[in-house]
């Protein structure tokens, strides 16, 4: 087992969990990024579109940030996009399969009300029912998808 | 300061730190989440130390957080109320299963991959969009 990874796991894991708990504490509000995205793109402005945009820019600047650093604080288990070393991994697929699963996260995330982080990480730490069921959906699903394209059809992702 | 310059430095730290936390834990790389969710291949458990981790720090947080009468910079805590479980939690919750592991991307680590944009990941992010306006037009009951 690679114990390195395994490690940047839990440290990344307690930082998300920190940030969510940040998010409670000041704004009152759960972190769940399909919730804040999708709101803040979909959805009437209704006055506190700054925070969700906040956030975003916040999310998207978190990795650029430990590029600046140099890029060997990153995680990726395969190659990662040229000019973020080892920061950002390539996408599994090309666009088709993109469309098609970026079609479906969006629905289902919206339909389901939350994805990993919404239900994941902050809908358990509440004990929420509903965000078990998801959660335990969403994983059970994940896995089957990858054996049947891994192992049975193979290729692909 | 005003209120609402205060609020929006707040959700940029929230952002900024999960961010940080998605790259130093290898999220931002879907080779990764594929490999944990690939239980027959060979398997990897990274994104079970950084789920596990995040909930139970979060759990612990939530619990000092929610004592309180309300949030540093606004009126109220904002909760989830619903109870129910219901065809769309489960079905939605099943659709987003499928995307996932098709591409290895759930929707934080997509937008915070954004510095290493790449053409598939356009693709990813504009059909996630338009999957959630799709969303909000299928009614609640129907």
């Amino acid at each position: 087992m690679d114990w390195t990874a395994s490690l940047q796991g839990l440290i990344g894991g307690v930082l998300i969990g920190l940030s969510a708990t940040w998010l409670m504490a000041t704004l009152g509000r759960i972190a769940g990024i399909s919730g804040i995205i999708g709101t803040l793109l979909t959805a009437r402005p209704q006055g506190d579109s700054t925070w969700r945009l906040a956030f975003v820019l916040g999310l998207i600047s978190g990795p650029v940030v430990l590029m600046l650093l140099g890029g060997s604080l990153g995680n990726v288990a395969g190659n990662g996009v040229d000019v973020t070393g080892e920061v950002i991994g390539e996408p599994a697929g090309g666009v088709a399969l993109m469309l098609v699963a970026g079609l479906l996260v969006g629905l289902g995330t919206g339909l389901g009300s939350g994805c990993t982080s919404g239900h994941g990480v902050c809908g358990l730490a509440r004990l929420s029912v509903r965000s078990m069921v998801a959660t335990l959906t969403f994983l059970v699903v994940a896995i089957v998808t990858v054996f049947v394209v891994r192992h049975m059809i193979g290729g692909g992702a | 300061m005003k209120r609402e310059t205060i609020k929006t430095i707040m959700g940029y730290i929230a952002g900024l730190i999960f961010g940080l936390g998605l790259a130093i834990s290898g999220m931002t790389d879907p080779a990764r989440v594929l490999g944990f969710l690939d239980l027959a291949g060979a398997w990897d458990p990274t994104l079970m130390f950084v789920l596990g981790a995040a909930v139970v720090t979060n759990f612990i947080g939530y619990r000092l957080v929610l004592r309180r009468p309300h949030p540093l910079f606004a009126e109220r805590f904002q909760l989830p109320t619903r109870q129910d479980i219901d065809g769309r939690l489960i079905g939605g919750a099943a659709l987003f299963g499928i995307g996932w592991g098709l591409s290895g991307y759930c929707p934080g680590p997509a937008f915070a991959s954004i510095a290493g944009l790449t053409g598939p990941l356009v693709a990813m992010l504009v059909a996630m969009v338009a999957g959630w306006f799709l969303a909000r037009a299928i009614p609640a009951r129907g």
